[in-house]
């Protein structure tokens, strides 16, 4: 029984690590790309260069699908919570419950509304009214973030509640909405789906100076991406920073588990690389720097920093996922800062297109945004457990009590099956998008239905190529 | 409070059935032709509104988690497998609305999964349906029973009526939405497919007042409600006589209004209940502090603007759909 129950359980974290890291790609790709495609437009309005609007509506059509890919895989996230962890539905429902209603409502009410006319209503209404529906569309997009952030910030830092009969019962919202911990995890999620678009765009415009294709649009990208990113990864790594004494602070064994701090020091080595050994509680190959680790925890050279020994072992994070995944993210950090500083610096002189050492690695480091978001959500997810909300509810007490293995094992690989399919096609539509880049071609007739998101990369064979928009 | 929430959610749940309802059915009936163009104008009818339809099933089940946060737990959870399912169809369906475009070749996977998934996924809606008719073990706000326990002849007899009962609103909507050969052909069918409908209809309500005798009493203690019976029998009339005089608006609201008395019927039939004679609503609901904060947002504002925005795409998108230009 008791086997049975921890197979469920596993089973159940597989299921919902895997279809939430699937969902979170499309979302970190569309919140930037839709606040760009705001800043494309009002570009396009204010100078009326042509090529804003070229890359307006080569980039829209790559939202469209990947915004279709979003919206369908967050469907599920939100069953998931009453089907595995109904447990933690009842008793955190009445505040986790409202917190989802309200990122459902507003981004429908937004998004979809907006949208429509953003894909299919040009020609209806005024380049003013055009653009406010471009930006209620990255507002709306932006909102959805907010939401689940202060969701996911409540289960991190929980606040504002009182219990009971074993039910969370708010007490104060305005705590919960604005938390403090909030106000460091928001901006932070942000300024990754902000990189992670501006690498693709500036990915996607080196692809093109590396073909030689393209050369106006692909300059604009590449400096209209990196001159942004120069700007965001600094600020992105300050953000970073103040996570981290977030985490030291209210997350103590998390923090040591990314840390790799077995043991109370004083002052406190930073661990650069190693293998942590759970099993003697011990790193393998460490490399670290004495002091460093005062500094990152407290900013002081002497403070006493906690190892994770602190802690009984049932209330203890897994160490090497969290440890793995935080330095796979500093060093995406690290390249993206590089890339952004030495690529932003030349994008902006002259003959760009002959520089091919600097165009390669800038085309290669289009994952480093979504490896950087995912690995940072491992470590915020991985390194909070073994709690589900942080030091009240553990997540083998949330999970479905009566849950058979078998069964989550079945739904597990059904959606696995469908996820890998509409991944991979919807990749390679977009992927098929990218490769033809921001042509423009004459009307063809539309099989494909405007009013759809997916609908936008609409090469339909025999169709005329793609959706073009009325000519300028 | 609890009651403005009741009715949201209960618009909400009708909104779903009905307008997906619509959609889905069309996606049965897609299976019956293999004419590419005749395919191309039945997606054509539905496609500006499909995804907005389905959105009424991300808002019901949100406001089911915000304010009965027990009642989301306990079903969603007895129900695993076949949400699960469901879930899996959906996006099966959603995804080839578009992807079937894309692909000459591949085209006959993502028909597959369109009228398979539209299949799949009413089925489990109403074998889901059955279940909560037929009424699941609860103890201390938690589920009792088994992953399978859904599954009976009743739920399947139930999976099996609301699909013929999609199926004639989406017969309905072609209709509406179509000229020529599809509307004829949808025509032949409707009569078929409303006398499939009530006796499904008829057959569910015996049973459901042979297992809870409570139905019985809920009907004999509340007589105003037989409303919705007689709603059912105007709805029913209406259909024949759009059918008889070729009247193509007529019989979808007379679907509707079918649907409108079977959700009304099943309802009253349990109403203080939100699960059927376990737990009622008052003991369902969230705190107060909960429902306060969703009142004066979602509530008071996002909730009428939605309803509004939803009424504004139909009439933008009114009339016969072209069928040469397939698509708005």
């Amino acid at each position: 029984m008791v086997t049975t129950m921890n197979d469920a359980l596993l089973l159940s974290r597989i299921q919902f690590g895997f279809t939430v890291s699937f969902h979170i790609i499309f979302p970190a790709f569309t919140i930037g790309l839709a606040a760009w495609l705001a800043v494309l437009e009002a570009c396009h309005l204010a100078t009326g260069r042509a090529v804003f609007r070229r890359l307006f509506d080569f980039w829209q059509r790559i939202f469209g699908i990947a915004f279709g890919l979003g919206v369908v895989s967050g469907i599920v996230m939100a069953f998931q919570f009453g089907t595995n962890w109904s447990v933690l539905a009842r008793v955190t429902g009445p505040i986790q419950g409202p917190l989802l209603a309200y990122e459902a409502f507003t981004a429908f009410a937004l998004e979809a509304s907006f949208f429509g006319i953003m894909v299919f209503g040009r020609p209806r209404v005024s380049p003013a009214v055009y653009l406010f529906s471009c930006i209620m569309v990255a507002l709306g997009t932006t909102l959805s973030a907010y939401w689940i952030m202060v969701n996911n910030s409540w289960m991190q830092a929980p606040t504002g509640y009182h219990m009971v009969n074993g039910v969370f019962v708010p007490d104060n919202w305005p705590a919960i909405v604005f938390s403090k911990v909030l106000w460091v995890r928001f901006p932070h999620m942000l300024l990754a789906a902000y990189l992670t678009s501006t690498f693709c765009v500036a990915a996607t415009g080196a692809w093109y100076m590396l073909r030689r294709i393209y050369l106006e649009d692909a300059r604009v990208m590449l400096r209209m991406a990196l001159g942004l990113a120069a700007v965001l990864v600094p600020a992105q790594l300050f953000f970073g920073h103040l996570n981290g004494d977030y985490i030291h602070d209210l997350q103590p064994a998390k923090f040591a588990a990314v840390e790799g701090r077995w043991h109370d020091e004083q002052p406190a080595s930073e661990v650069i690389v190693a293998w942590p050994d759970a099993a003697h509680e011990r790193n393998l190959y460490a490399w670290s720097i004495p002091v460093l680790g005062s500094i990152v925890g407290s900013s002081n050279l002497t403070s006493k920093e906690i190892g994770l020994t602190d802690f009984p072992p049932k209330d203890r994070p897994p160490v090497l996922i969290p440890f793995m995944t935080f330095r796979i993210m500093v060093g995406c950090g690290i390249l993206m800062l590089a890339l952004a500083w030495v690529g932003g610096f030349f994008a902006f002189r002259p003959a760009m297109e002959l520089r091919r050492w600097l165009l390669w690695p800038i085309f290669l480091g289009f994952p480093l945004g979504f490896i950087a978001t995912l690995t940072g959500w491992m470590t915020a997810e991985i390194g909070r457990q073994p709690w589900v909300v942080y030091g009240l509810l553990r997540t083998s007490d949330a999970v479905t009590p009566f849950l058979k293995p078998g069964d989550v094992a079945e739904t597990l690989i059904v959606l696995a099956a469908i996820y890998a399919l509409i991944f991979v096609s919807g990749s390679f539509y977009i992927f098929r998008q990218l490769r033809r880049g921001p042509v423009e071609i004459v009307h063809g007739d539309q099989r494909t239905n405007p009013n759809r998101p997916m609908s936008l990369s609409g090469d339909s064979p025999g169709t005329g190529g793609p959706r073009n928009s009325p000519a300028e | 409070m609890i009651t403005y929430f009741v009715l949201i959610l209960a618009i909400g749940l009708f909104l779903y059935v009905l307008l997906d309802g619509f959609d889905l059915g069309v996606g049965m009936l897609f299976g019956l032709t293999r004419n590419e163009n005749l395919r191309q104008q039945m997606l054509g009818a539905i496609s500006p509104v499909w995804d907005g339809n389905e959105t009424w099933l991300v808002l019901a089940g949100t406001i089911l988690y915000a304010a009965f946060s027990a009642i989301y737990s306990i079903l969603l959870s007895a129900f695993y497998i076949p949400l699960m399912m469901m879930l899996g169809a959906l996006i099966l369906r959603g995804v080839a609305f578009e992807f079937r475009y894309k692909t000459e070749r591949g085209r006959w996977i993502w028909d597959t999964g369109f009228v398979g998934g539209s299949v799949l996924a009413t089925f489990m809606q109403g074998a889901t349906v059955g279940a909560l008719v037929n009424g699941l073990p609860v103890a201390n706000l938690q589920f009792q029973g088994t992953s399978m326990d859904w599954l009976t002849p009743f739920s399947a007899l139930c999976g099996i009526g609301l699909c013929l009962g999609y199926a004639l609103l989406g017969a309905a909507w072609l209709i509406l939405k179509t000229e020529h050969e599809i509307r004829d052909r949808a025509y032949i069918l409707l009569p078929w497919l409303m006398m499939a409908v009530l006796m499904f209809l008829g057959a569910a309500f015996v049973y459901a007042t042979a297992i809870h005798l409570q139905v019985m009493r809920q009907w004999f203690d509340r007589p105003a409600l037989i409303v919705f019976p007689a709603l059912g029998a105007i709805g029913c009339a209406g259909l024949l006589y759009g059918m008889q005089a070729r009247k193509d608006g007529l019989p979808f609201l007379s679907a509707a209004v079918i649907f409108l008395a079977a959700f009304g019927t099943m309802a009253a039939s349990f109403w203080p209940y939100m699960l059927p004679y376990s737990i009622t609503i008052e003991q369902a609901a969230s705190p107060p502090s909960t429902l306060n904060f969703m009142f004066w947002g979602i509530g008071l504002i996002v909730f009428p603007l939605i309803l509004i925005y939803n009424a504004g795409v139909y009439i933008v998108f009114h009339g016969k759909v072209d069928k040469h230009t397939q698509y708005h």
